[in-house]
């Protein structure tokens, strides 16, 4: 089995992921594109734990999956309350933080 | 975990950790006590609203079904502590001389040994490190799962009258229910993962119920200060725990670390650690009882805790929230004893933040004008009682001192709710007065509550607080022995806090129940649902100080006499071995006598003077209009002191956090504007002393040039820096990511 295939499917996938975070407007593709730029380091972990044969590596998948899980629930309902607040998702429109 | 204990103990003559895998079913099964009222949350959550009472039925149900089992667990304790002679867990370490003689010597002073009921599972289990969740059961254990669910059940009671017919009365009982499942969860907690877990669930829950009215600023900011005063012990306890967990690894062979309260104490006490790692770690542990229990430098947020409703304040803010960082130091008493060298010694980090707090807690309560910040700045005096105690090594003391103030102070806290209840305010000097021919149930509780909180015998706060006076150890002057050390300072601060007590307690009772009414429209009693928990709490107060009753006590068969202490306090290795102070009556009648003059003085000011002026003028008043703060600037100088809490707020908010969220180019201007500034200033007088006109030019010209080029640099650079700032979360998301690639892009480059 070759690790390049999968080195460069995750490097595809979270090339994607950045392209997406950095220029989509719209929050919910944005937590997407989060989505996955987290996938694609967990194919690198599961690539690389079944490459030298241990499980570490899958069992960070699984946490880093539920983490996920938990952080898209808290996204989408940022998003919603964005939502109900402005009548719009688009992020460029919101910089309050602005310095 | 139990199988690895087990075969140890089979296998090796270890070091025997004081706790035991058998003991009753009851005993065992405590995680069924903290499982209820979790249940109740759960099930208020989601079915509350459609219930007929709005969910606040489950809550008393299944909070009242923990008391009950928490009643029949503190039963089967007690026939446990004497009776049971199961095999006790031993571990397989090293173990020192010491450590065996020790662990004897303290079995032989006390008699039978307790032996804590340990149940455990493991959670999960990586690298060989076993990570468990389980149950402790034993004294301090079993008699906080009976204070917090007998005050947690009253509490329930009487909300559902306090808050009917508010918005959130559902989402309310919830909390209630949440808050009580973690604390009780808290006070079984076997390992100190699971206490750092259940301490950060209830301060969720005092968060959320603080800010319980929201929708008004100064709830929500106070809701906000708590949280985050927190959250500064709670790194504290974070790291605490951590030292710990690999301080203990080192003491076990083949162990990475172990999170487990019975082993970490009994290791401390056997003499395993290295006292540095228990003195950093104590001091840690110490920032978490100062911010979780209010003791001084974070206990600001203490009393703006008050802006959640009353019964909230009753049982998270007074009884039992704000002990679990007294009770976290009385878990791990065998860390701290080590830690902090509490026996033999004078004074201690420990006893002197507690005493402390209980001076400055006392002082504050004097200038309140809110009844409810009266109470809060008394708990957080008592609780630095508690923590005092713990500090000089009177253990016992301190846990019986919660016990009892768990109940007055909850009286007095529900009275105050009832009182402001009836006059919509707690503004006792604006709108409270008179109110003792109005409220007769609630005048008698709240003074019930007063004198046992004042120490008045043979009210509950006179055993418990004489207790701690006694085991300060620092009363040669009353012919006193015993005790871990000769706390004599500590003894001082006690009784004058004594004194303090009672006299602010007398000025609260004037100003809410004597008199006259000085508020609008006319107050009522409070119905059954206040008034009963009221009452029981009141003779609770009355009764609880008998559980302790001092050893040759006359009159009283010596089957009755030390039963909380020998009940709660544990006789095992995982606790240090304490010495006990004999009582002597000549302490007990001296710190009546303080509080009698306390109470003398402040009576007299109030019931005698204020009262005749009230009537020389005709109206209701709250002060001598000519009192000494009018009368000496220095004493105007302290109440304004008082007023301003210390300043501590000021310190907090615009010095420290002022000073750090400054824009940092303005920081930088003003330190080249003041310091450096000044310091060319003074080289420039210093030449046009020596009369130099070149010096002078130079100064002026090129140095002072500098000076406020780089002035002007580094404002500019600020104003440049600020455009970064741009507020849009995906322009933060690119520096970040382009941070990222010169990081990654620096790691390939060198390795």
């Amino acid at each position: 089995m070759l690790l390049n295939q999968f080195l460069l499917l995750a490097a595809v996938l979270f090339a994607i992921g950045v392209y997406g975070v950095l220029a989509r407007r719209n929050g919910v593709l944005v937590l997407m594109s989060i989505e996955l730029i987290l996938n694609a380091v967990n194919i690198n972990l599961v690539a690389f734990s079944a490459v030298r044969e241990t499980v570490g590596g899958e069992v960070f998948a699984l946490f880093i999956i539920a983490v996920a899980a938990a952080e898209v629930g808290v996204g989408l309902a940022m998003v919603l309350l964005l939502y109900r607040n402005r009548r719009s998702i688009d992020l460029t429109e919101i910089d309050q933080l602005r310095g | 975990m139990t199988e690895l204990l087990t075969l140890a103990a089979s296998t090796a003559p270890g070091l025997p950790l004081g706790i035991t895998e058998g003991g009753t079913w009851l005993l065992r099964n405590a995680w069924l006590i903290p499982l209820l009222p979790a249940l109740s949350f759960v099930g208020i959550l989601f079915f509350g609203k459609r219930m007929p009472r709005g969910g606040s039925e489950l809550g008393i149900a299944l909070v009242g079904i923990a008391f009950v089992l928490s009643l029949l667990t503190a039963a089967a304790w007690i026939d446990h502590r004497d009776n049971f002679e199961g095999e006790e867990v031993h571990r397989a370490v090293a173990v020192a001389e010491h450590g065996d003689d020790h662990v004897e010597a303290h079995a032989e002073a006390h008699g039978h040994p307790s032996l804590g009921v340990h149940n455990t599972v493991t959670w999960f289990e990586m690298n060989d490190v076993a990570f468990t969740v389980g149950t402790l059961v034993d004294g301090p254990a079993v008699m906080m799962l009976v204070v917090v669910t007998l005050v947690s059940l009253l509490v329930h009671v009487y909300s559902t009258e306090y808050v009917a017919g508010d918005r959130r009365y559902t989402h309310f009982f919830a909390f209630l229910s949440l808050f009580s499942a973690s604390m009780l969860l808290l006070v079984v907690s076997e390992n100190t993962l699971q206490l750092l877990v259940s301490w950060e669930l209830v301060g969720v829950c005092s968060f959320v119920l603080i800010g319980h009215w929201w929708e008004e600023k100064p709830n929500s900011d106070a809701a906000l200060k708590a949280f985050l005063t927190n959250r500064v012990g709670d790194m504290g306890l974070i790291v605490g725990v951590t030292i710990l967990f690999f301080t203990v690894g080192s003491a076990l062979p083949g162990q990475f670390g172990s999170f487990s309260i019975a082993e970490t104490n009994a290791l401390a006490g056997a003499g395993q650690l290295s006292h540095t790692a228990l003195l950093v770690a104590s001091c840690c542990l110490m920032a978490a009882v100062m911010s979780k229990s209010g003791q001084f430098l974070l206990h600001t947020w203490l009393p703006d805790a008050m802006a959640g409703p009353t019964p909230v304040s009753a049982l998270i803010h007074a009884a039992t929230m704000v002990v679990a960082g007294v009770f976290m130091i009385a878990r791990m008493y065998g860390v701290f004893f080590e830690g902090f060298s509490i026996g033999g010694s004078s004074i201690n980090l420990m006893a002197l933040i507690g005493g402390t707090t209980t001076l400055i807690g006392a002082c504050l309560a004097f200038v309140q004008r809110d009844i409810k910040k009266v109470l809060a700045y008394s708990t957080i005096s008592q609780l630095g009682y508690m923590v005092m105690a713990l500090g000089v090594g009177a253990w016992t003391a301190a846990l019986f001192h919660l016990f009892t103030h768990a109940f007055f102070k909850a009286c007095l806290f529900l009275g105050s709710g009832s009182a402001a209840h009836a006059v919509h305010s707690f503004d006792m000097k604006s709108d409270m007065g008179g109110l003792r021919k109005a409220m007769p149930h609630t005048y008698r509780t709240f003074v019930i509550g007063s004198i046992a909180l004042a120490g008045l015998p043979p009210l509950a706060g006179f055993w418990s607080k004489d207790e701690i006076l006694v085991g300060t150890g620092g009363w040669g002057l009353f012919g006193g022995t015993g005790g871990n050390g000769a706390y004599t300072f500590m003894l001082i601060m006690g009784v004058i806090t004594a004194a303090l007590t009672a006299a602010y307690m007398t000025r609260c009772i004037y100003l809410t129940f004597f008199g006259e009414f000085r508020g609008h429209g006319t107050p009522h009693e409070s119905g059954p649902r206040i008034v009963v928990p009221l009452w029981i709490l009141a003779g609770l107060a009355i009764v609880a100080g008998f559980g302790n009753l001092p050893k040759g006590f006359p009159l009283v068969p010596e089957s009755f006499q030390e039963r909380f202490g020998h009940f709660v306090e544990p006789v095992a290795s995982y606790f240090p071995s304490i010495t006990h102070a004999t009582p002597s009556w000549s302490l007990a009648i001296a710190s009546t006598l303080v509080v009698l003059s306390g109470v003398t003085v402040a009576g007299w000011y109030y019931f005698v003077k204020v009262e005749a002026a009230s009537k020389a003028a005709g109206e209701s008043l709250t002060e001598l209009p000519d009192g000494l703060t009018t009368k000496y600037p220095l004493a105007r100088m302290g109440h304004t002191l008082l007023v301003q809490k210390y300043y501590l707020d000021h310190l907090y908010t615009d010095v420290i956090a002022g000073g750090t969220k400054g824009p940092v180019a303005a920081a930088a201007y003003k330190v080249d504007q003041g310091v450096i500034d000044g310091v060319v200033d003074a080289v420039g007088e210093n030449a046009v002393k020596a009369g130099n006109l070149v010096y002078h030019r130079f100064d002026q010209l090129v140095v002072d040039g500098i000076v406020n080029t780089s002035g002007r640099a580094s404002s500019s650079a600020g104003g440049e820096l600020r455009k970064i700032q741009t507020g849009k979360v995906q322009d933060y998301a690119a520096i970040l990511f382009a941070a990222a690639m010169v990081l990654a892009g620096v790691l390939i480059v060198i390795v």
